[in-house]
């Protein structure tokens, strides 16, 4: 029986000629990540299990990137905990403020996943390098301090629904509508347990940062992961960044999935996920209107250049609506600095809205925005669950860049269109 | 292995922010944590629960973020056992890796209601809910996952394998 993109990949880091979906295998891992919330959490698990080491110190991520820079002194003492264990054991990639970045940007953009890898991440968002053609997923800390101290990890082998895209994407649309649009159509947990996995002829037309928008949100239907085959913008993204060399995996002809969805891109409209579930969605027509006191533009889904650029796009020229706070948040130190080189800055502040160091800050309700009761925003972040942002009386209405731009300058949730 | 308690009943697609908000996780100390776990959802949990009562819910329980504080609070706060049609599955690694036991039966998720008492045989997957005489069978662990169990956590099976 043939397999899928990512039953390839489990089955060379198993040392296994072939896996089938249910079987519980173990492979070696390429990279185990975790953050400044998840860290400590598996650094106390790994000294509590006298397992006080590490497998590889190049094989290690640690990012300061969730409420950073320091939002409290519970906080500092956190990141103070992954600081020692970094120092301790020499790990090379350690991010800390002045060279971090949301993590799920940095590490493809520092070179430091590639494609073929076998990434575990505590973080659910780790699921974000299916972009690249890499089998990555988000574990709980335990797993990841296992995976830090082994250099390997247990995994059910998954099968996956297969997204067969075909079309364009139209004007103002991007590979977060694409995404909420998916997770709107099979729920979610449309995917749990399983992979997505992207293919077709309109795989060409998505950018990098399209495609690693659309498997950051693969957790939000439930799966284990998504992927996009290796093309040759895959190629051209890490000809200069990756750190190892890129292993290329395709699924065989005769894989089995579970399911096959069709997707014409062409047809999928600027789409918005109301609250409390990433699965309430609707085009913006259909939420048009609505008030925003609040409006975010950034994250591990949507922090990356042409996030900014399309943004910035919409607000040149243009002034935030009265009472809307619009907080612009590059995710990492090159983005935020490429905003300045390309004159995206002053846009965002001439247009009223603010630029925010890189983090992870208000997506998950940690600082640098939060929701008042009764206050409503709109983000281009990836969950709009009960109090996700702040009070719990408060909601979160996901979007893509573009229209969160657009409804920031209009004060009113708004197709970028219309503008 | 046995568990009896009272049911807190939760319905679709809870999710590890309502379990323990992020809000929180810059706290250090277990025993501070779990004093805010579903306030977001249900703020009489943690006043009400008593040591060995059961968490039923239905499906898609600990969606969303990968936090192993989730599973950590609920145990924290003494809860025996959750039971959901079915469960997100960073959620159902990290329930067994810190050894909160879980169990996945639909029927049991649907029929049984809040407040009533509910028995669990872990060794053979029953579950009774006393209060209406109902039983129903879990599905088994598979037996790599068993042995994660019985050697209480993730890391302590690793040790005793030699790794």
């Amino acid at each position: 029986m043939g397999m899928t993109m990512t039953q390839k990949i489990l089955a060379a880091h198993a040392g296994l000629d072939s896996v089938v979906p249910g079987q519980l295998i173990e492979a070696d891992i390429d990279l185990a990540l975790a953050n400044d919330i998840t860290g400590p959490v598996a650094i106390r698990e790994l000294v509590k299990a006298d397992m006080d080491k590490v497998f590889d110190r190049s094989k290690v991520a640690l990012v300061m990137d969730h409420f950073t820079p320091n939002k409290d002194i519970k906080s500092a003492e956190q990141c103070k905990e992954c600081r020692d264990f970094a120092h301790k054991h020499d790990i090379v990639h350690f991010y800390d403020v002045g060279n971090m970045g949301v993590e799920h940007a940095l590490l493809p953009e520092k070179g430091i996943v590639a494609s073929g890898d076998v990434v575990i991440g505590a973080d659910s968002h780790t699921c974000t390098y299916g972009a690249l053609g890499a089998f990555s997923t988000g574990m709980g800390s335990t797993d990841i301090a296992a995976g830090i101290a082994t250099g390997k990890a247990w995994f059910r082998v998954p099968a996956a629904i297969k997204f067969n895209l075909t079309g364009e994407l139209a004007p103002w649309v991007s590979g977060k509508d694409v995404i909420l649009h998916i997770i709107g159509m099979i729920g979610v947990d449309g995917a749990l347990y399983q992979s997505m996995e992207f293919s077709g002829p309109g795989v060409a037309s998505l950018s990098m940062d399209d495609r690693f928008a659309i498997c950051n949100m693969a957790i939000e239907a439930g799966a284990k992961n998504g992927i996009f085959p290796v093309d040759e913008k895959t190629v051209a993204y890490q000809k200069d960044r990756a750190l190892h060399e890129p292993r290329v995996f395709e699924a065989d002809d005769d894989a089995e999935y579970a399911r096959v969805i069709d997707i014409d891109l062409s047809t999928i409209p600027p789409t918005v996920a109301a609250p409390h579930l990433p699965e309430n969605t609707k085009p913006v027509t259909e939420l048009a209107g609505i008030k925003i006191d609040q409006s975010v533009i950034g994250s591990c889904t949507n922090g990356r250049i042409e996030d900014m650029r399309v943004a910035a796009e919409i607000m040149r020229g243009k002034h935030v609506a009265d009472g809307v706070r619009t907080i612009v948040i590059p995710a990492t130190q090159e983005v935020y600095l490429q905003c300045i080189r390309e004159g995206l800055a002053e846009i965002f502040i001439e247009a009223g809205a603010i630029m925010s160091t890189p983090t992870c800050g208000p997506c998950l309700g940690g600082h640098m925005g939060i929701l008042a009761a009764g206050e409503r925003a709109i983000a281009t972040t990836n969950r709009n669950f009960v109090g996700r942002m702040g009070h719990v009386d408060s909601e979160v209405y996901l979007s893509s860049p573009a229209v969160a731009a657009a409804s920031a300058i209009t004060g009113v949730i708004t197709d970028p269109a219309t503008l | 292995m046995t568990a009896k308690g009272t049911v807190f009943k939760y319905g679709d697609n809870v999710d590890t922010d309502v379990i323990i908000p992020a809000r929180y996780l810059n706290i250090a100390d277990p025993k501070e944590l779990a004093t805010h776990a579903m306030e977001d959802i249900d703020t009489e949990f943690v006043k009400k629960v008593q040591p060995g009562d059961i968490m039923v819910a239905n499906k898609n329980f600990g969606c969303g973020s990968s936090r192993e504080h989730a599973p950590r609070v609920i145990k924290d706060n003494g809860v025996a056992c959750v039971i959901a049609a079915s469960f997100a599955r960073i959620f159902y690694r990290n329930a067994i890796n810190i050894g909160l036991p879980i169990l996945e039966c639909a029927e049991a998720a649907e029929a049984i209601n809040a407040g009533d008492t509910v028995s669990v045989d872990f060794a053979t997957g029953t579950i009774t809910d006393e209060t209406t005489g109902q039983t129903f069978q879990a599905l088994p662990f598979p037996e790599f996952i068993q042995g994660i169990i019985d050697n209480d956590g993730l890391l302590n099976s690793l040790k005793a394998r030699g790794v």
